[in-house]
C-alpha cells in the first residue's frame, strides 16, 4: 500500500500492518481524537447525557402537571431564583424547563446521537472508507458541541427577563426573546445555538465529502447502503439550512445588542419574518432528525427479514424528496400568523405532498419484511415499533396540515402528542433501534436480550400512555406551553404523568443493560445477525480494528444494498 | 371627555361586572329586579374606581345581566377525547371535516399499516417461513402506493382547499367591528365603530371564578361581548409580545402581533359564554390571560353598547354624537 511518511501526523502507520493494536494513549484518544469510531463513541456518550438530562427536565414538568394548580415550581424557583422568589419567577421558570427540554432534546440528544454518534460511526465502515475525509474537522465537531452545551446550561443561572434563564421556548421568537426578555440568558442561549450549528455544519460538510469522495471501488451512489443514503440527505438539510438560523438568531443578537430592528415593527422591522427564517432552519430540521432514523430501520428491517430492502431506489429518493419538499412547507408551523388564504392554501397542499414519499418509505418497510424470514431480535422489535408510531405521528401530521383545521389545533397539545410521537417516539426508537443493532459491533459484546426486551415492553407502553392522551388534551383545546390548567384537563394530565413514570422504569432498564453488557456481555461474534447483514460493518471484527479498510474492499456487482 | 370616559368605564366594568357575577344567583332569582339590582351596585363599583368621577360614571342604561356559563359548551369538559362543540357555521364545517373525514382517515391508516405488520410478523415469522423470497421490486405495487396516497390526498386537499376559503370570506359591510389586543399578561377589547373604547380583561382569581360558577383559570373580570347572528369582524394586534387569540368552540385562533393588524371573521349562531386561551408563549403568566367571550341576542348586546356609554347607530354618527 501507500507509504505517507514526512508529514509526522501519518509516519507512524506507515510500516504497520498491525495498526489495530496501534491506539495513541488515552488523553491523545479521546481528546485529541481523529478516528471517526472514536468520535463515534464521543457523540453516542454525549447525548446519552444529554437525554437523561432533557428526560429529567420533562420529569419536573410531568410531575407538575399532573395535577391542577402549581406544587412544585415555586420550590424548585427558590433554588435557581433565591428564597424570595415571585410567583411570576417560577412561572418563568416553567418557561425555562419547556425550553431547555426541546433544545436539549434536539440540539445536544437526538442530532449528536443519529448523525455524530451512527453516522460517524457507520458511514465511513459502510461505504468501505478507511476514516472520515476530515479527521481533524471531525474532531472539532465534537468538541464545539461541549462550550454549546454548558452555554445553554449556564443560561438558566442568569437574568433572563422575569427570572433566570432563558424562557422563550426552543422557537426563539422575537419580540419575546428581544425586548421580552432582558438579561444575558437568551445571549447565551443564542450563542449555545451558533456554536452547535457551527459544529453541525462541519459536520455535514464532513459527511458530504465522504460519500462523494471515498467510497470503496465498486460502491456507486446506487448500492450504498440507505443508512448511507439518509445520512447524505440529511448532511445537505443541515449544509442549507443551519446557515439560515445563524442569519435569523444573529439578527436577534443585533436586535437585542446593538440596537437594529429586524424583528421589532417599530423600527420598520417585522416580528414574523423571524419565524419565516427560524422554519426555513425548522422544518428541514424535523427531518435532519428523523432521516437518519429511517435509515437506521431499512438496514434493521432488511436484516431481520433475511431481504434486501424492497424498493431500494424507491427508498433512496423518497428520502430525497421529503429533503427537497421539505424545504418549501416552512410556514405550516405559522399557520395563524395572519397569512393570506393563498399562501395558507399553498402551504396545506405542499405539506401534504410530504405524505406521499413518506407513505413510500412505510409501505416499503412492511414490504421488506412481506415474504421474508423474520426473526423478532431486539433491534427488530424496535425497528417495528418505530414503523408504527411514526405512522400514527404522521397521520396527526397530516391532520395538522390542514390549514382550515389547524386553526383550532395549532399550539395545542395536539401538537406536541405530533410531534412526540414522531420524533419521542420516531427518532429516539430508531435510536435505540440502532444502538441494540450496532452494540455488538461497536462494543464487541452482546447486549442482555431479557433486559433489552423489558426496556422495550416498559418503554413502548410508557411513552404511549404518556402522548396519546396529549392528542385528547389538544383537541378539547388546552394550549401547549402553560405550567396550570383548568380543572377539565386534569384527567388526561394524571394519566399522562404516570405514563411519564413508566417510561423513566423502561430507561432504567436501558442504562442497566448498557453497564452489565459492557462488563460482563457475552462476545459478539464479527456477524452477531446471520445471513441479512450484509452491509460492510458485518465483514469487519467485532469492535472493528481501530483503522478499517487499508486495504480497500472491492464492490462486486451482485452485492445487495 | 372620550379618554375621561373611557377611565371610568373600565373601572365600573372590572369591578362592577365581578361583583354582578358574584350576585349572579340572586340576580337570576328575581330576574325582572336584575336590572335595577345592577344599576343600583354601580356607584358603589365607581366609588372604588381610583379615576372614577361620580358625577360622570352614572350609566344612563344598565348592563344586561352576565350569563352563567353551561357547563357543556363553551369550555373543555373533563375526559373529553374530541373537539368541543362548535357555534360557528365554520367551525361546524371544520368539525365534520375532521370527524366525518380526517379522523376515521387516519384510523383507518394506522389500523391498516398495524394489520399489514401483524399479518407480516405471523405469517413471516422464521419458524413459518425458513426461506425468505428475495423479490425485492414490483413495479406495479410501487406504483400503486405512490399514486393510492396521492388520490387520498387530492380527496382530503378538497373540502380542505373549501374550509379556508370559507374562513376567509370578507366580512360583510354590516359585520361589527372588534379590536383585540394582546398585553403582558391580558386582553383588551375595543369597539371602534360603535363608541366603546378599550377595556382590559383580566383573568379572575381561580377561587372566584368558581365561586362565580366559571371554570377556574378561564373566568374572566371583564367578557368580551359580542352579538350573536351577526357577522364579527375581529382585528387582532399585540402591544408587546406576540399573543394569540383563541376560543376553541368558535374554531378561532388569530396571533396578536405586535405592528400587525390580523383579521378573521365568524358568526356566532347561539348566545352563551365561550372560553379561551393564549395560545402563543408570551412569558412568565402565559398561562394566566384567559378569554371568555358573552354572546347575547342583538337587542341585549345593543343594551351592553349602551350601557357601556357607545351606540349602535354607523361609525360617523356615532363620532358625532360623542362630540
Amino acid at each position: 500500500m501507500t507509504t505517507i511518511t514526512g508529514d509526522g501526523l501519518h509516519g507512524d502507520h506507515a510500516h504497520d500492518d498491525h495498526h489495530a493494536e496501534h491506539k495513541p494513549a488515552f488523553f491523545a484518544r479521546w481528546f485529541l481524537s481523529t478516528n471517526h469510531k472514536d468520535i463515534g463513541t464521543l457523540y453516542l456518550i454525549f447525548a446519552i447525557m444529554a437525554g437523561l438530562i432533557g428526560g429529567a427536565i420533562s420529569g419536573l414538568m410531568r410531575i407538575e402537571l399532573a395535577e391542577p394548580g402549581i406544587q412544585y415550581l415555586q420550590i424548585w424557583a427558590r433554588w435557581s431564583d433565591g428564597p424570595e422568589a415571585s410567583l411570576d419567577q417560577a412561572y418563568h421558570l416553567w418557561n425555562v424547563l419547556i425550553t431547555a427540554h426541546g433544545l436539549i432534546m434536539v440540539f445536544f440528544m437526538v442530532m449528536p446521537a443519529i448523525i455524530g454518534g451512527f453516522g460517524n460511526w457507520f458511514v465511513p465502515i459502510m461505504i468501505g472508507a478507511p476514516d472520515m475525509a476530515f479527521p481533524r474537522m471531525n474532531n472539532i465537531s465534537f468538541w464545539l458541541l461541549i462550550p454549546a452545551f454548558l452555554l445553554l446550561l449556564g443560561s438558566t443561572f442568569v437574568p433572563g427577563g422575569t427570572g433566570n434563564g432563558a424562557g422563550t421556548g426552543w422557537t426563539v421568537y422575537a419580540p419575546l426573546s428581544t425586548s421580552g426578555s432582558p438579561g444575558p440568558a437568551v445571549d447565551l442561549a443564542i450563542l449555545s445555538l451558533h456554536i452547535a450549528g457551527a459544529g453541525s455544519i462541519l459536520g455535514a460538510v464532513n459527511f458530504i465529502t465522504t460519500i462523494f469522495n471515498m467510497r470503496a471501488p465498486g460502491m456507486t451512489l446506487h448500492k450504498m447502503p440507505l443508512f448511507v443514503w439518509s445520512v447524505l440527505v440529511t448532511a445537505f438539510l443541515l449544509l442549507l439550512s443551519l446557515p439560515v438560523l445563524a442569519a435569523a438568531i444573529t439578527m436577534l443578537l443585533t436586535d437585542r445588542n446593538f440596537g437594529t430592528t429586524f424583528y421589532d415593527a417599530a423600527g420598520g422591522g417585522d416580528p414574523e419574518l423571524y419565524q419565516h427564517l427560524f422554519w426555513f432552519f425548522g422544518h428541514p430540521e424535523v427531518y435532519i432528525m428523523i432521516l437518519p432514523g429511517f435509515g437506521i430501520v431499512s438496514q434493521i428491517i432488511s436484516t431481520f427479514s433475511r431481504k434486501p430492502v424492497f424498493g431500494y431506489l424507491g427508498m433512496a429518493y423518497a428520502m430525497v424528496a421529503i429533503g427537497v419538499v421539505g424545504f418549501v412547507v416552512w410556514a405550516h408551523h405559522m399557520f395563524t400568523t395572519g397569512m393570506t388564504v393563498n399562501v395558507k392554501m399553498y402551504f396545506t397542499a405542499a405539506t401534504m405532498v410530504i405524505a406521499v414519499p413518506t407513505g413510500v418509505k412505510i409501505f416499503s418497510w412492511i414490504a421488506t419484511m412481506w415474504g421474508g424470514s423474520i426473526s423478532f431480535k431486539l433491534p427488530m422489535i424496535w425497528a417495528m415499533g418505530f414503523v408504527f408510531l411514526f405512522t400514527v405521528g404522521g397521520v396527526t401530521g397530516v391532520v395538522l396540515a390542514n390549514g382550515g383545521v389547524d386553526d383550532n389545533m395549532h399550539d395545542t397539545y395536539y401538537v406536541v402528542a405530533h410531534f412526540h410521537y414522531v420524533l419521542s417516539l420516531g427518532a429516539v426508537f430508531s435510536l435505540f433501534a440502532g444502538f441494540y443493532y450496532w452494540f455488538p459491533k461497536m462494543s464487541g459484546k452482546m447486549y442482555n436480550e431479557v433486559l433489552g426486551q423489558l426496556h422495550f415492553w416498559i418503554f413502548f407502553i410508557g411513552v404511549n400512555l404518556l402522548f396519546f392522551p396529549m392528542h385528547f388534551l389538544g383537541l378539547s383545546g388546552m394550549p401547549r406551553r402553560i405550567p396550570d390548567y383548568p380543572q377539565a384537563y386534569a384527567y388526561w394530565n394524571g394519566i399522562a404523568s404516570h405514563g411519564y413514570e413508566i417510561m423513566a422504569v423502561g430507561v432504567v432498564f436501558f442504562l442497566i443493560n448498557v453497564f452489565w453488557s459492557l462488563a460482563a456481555g457475552r462476545k459478539a461474534g464479527d456477524n452477531p445477525w446471520g445471513e441479512g447483514a450484509t452491509t460492510l460493518e458485518w465483514t469487519l471484527t467485532s469492535p472493528p480494528p481501530f483503522h478499517q479498510f487499508e486495504t480497500l474492499p472491492v464492490i462486486d456487482d451482485a452485492a445487495h444494498h | 371627555m372620550k379618554i375621561a370616559k373611557s377611565v371610568v368605564f373600565a373601572g365600573l366594568l372590572a369591578i362592577g361586572a365581578s361583583g354582578a357575577l358574584a350576585q349572579a344567583p340572586a340576580a337570576e332569582a328575581s330576574n325582572a329586579a336584575a336590572a335595577p339590582a345592577n344599576e343600583a351596585q354601580a356607584p358603589v363599583a365607581n366609588a372604588a374606581a381610583p379615576a372614577a368621577d361620580p358625577a360622570e360614571s352614572a350609566a344612563k342604561v344598565a348592563a344586561p345581566t352576565p350569563l352563567k356559563p353551561e357547563a357543556h359548551i363553551g369550555q373543555p369538559q373533563s375526559k373529553e377525547i374530541g373537539f368541543q362543540e362548535q357555534v360557528t357555521a365554520n367551525g361546524k364545517y371544520a368539525l365534520w371535516f375532521h370527524n366525518g373525514i380526517l379522523l376515521p382517515l387516519i384510523t383507518a391508516m394506522s389500523l391498516f399499516v398495524a394489520a399489514l405488520m401483524v399479518y407480516a410478523m405471523v405469517r413471516f415469522r422464521r419458524s413459518a417461513n425458513p426461506t425468505p423470497s428475495k423479490v425485492s421490486h414490483n413495479t406495479l405495487i410501487e406504483v400503486i402506493w405512490t399514486l393510492g396516497p396521492v388520490l387520498i390526498l387530492v380527496g382530503v386537499a378538497i373540502p380542505s382547499i373549501d374550509l379556508l376559503a370559507k374562513q376567509f370570506k370578507p366580512a360583510p359591510k354590516d359585520a361589527l367591528t372588534v379590536k383585540v389586543t394582546g398585553y403582558q399578561w391580558y386582553w383588551g377589547y375595543e369597539y371602534p365603530d360603535n363608541g366603546v373604547a378599550e377595556y382590559v380583561s383580566n383573568m379572575l382569581p381561580p377561587e372566584k371564578a368558581i365561586a362565580n360558577g366559571e371554570p377556574g383559570l378561564l373566568g374572566v373580570d371583564n367578557r368580551l361581548v359580542l352579538p350573536v347572528g351577526r357577522p364579527i369582524k375581529l382585528l387582532a394586534t399585540g402591544s408587546d409580545v406576540i399573543h394569540s387569540f383563541s376560543v376553541p368552540a368558535l374554531w378561532v385562533k388569530i396571533d396578536a402581533v405586535p405592528g400587525r393588524i390580523n383579521e378573521r371573521t365568524f358568526t356566532i349562531d347561539r348566545p352563551g359564554v365561550y372560553y379561551g386561551q393564549c395560545s402563543e408563549l408570551c412569558g412568565a403568566r402565559h398561562g394566566f390571560m384567559p378569554i371568555a367571550i358573552e354572546a347575547l341576542p342583538p337587542a341585549q348586546f345593543a343594551q351592553w353598547v349602551a350601557s357601556q356609554g357607545g351606540s349602535m347607530t354607523k361609525p360617523a354618527e356615532a363620532a358625532a354624537a360623542a362630540e
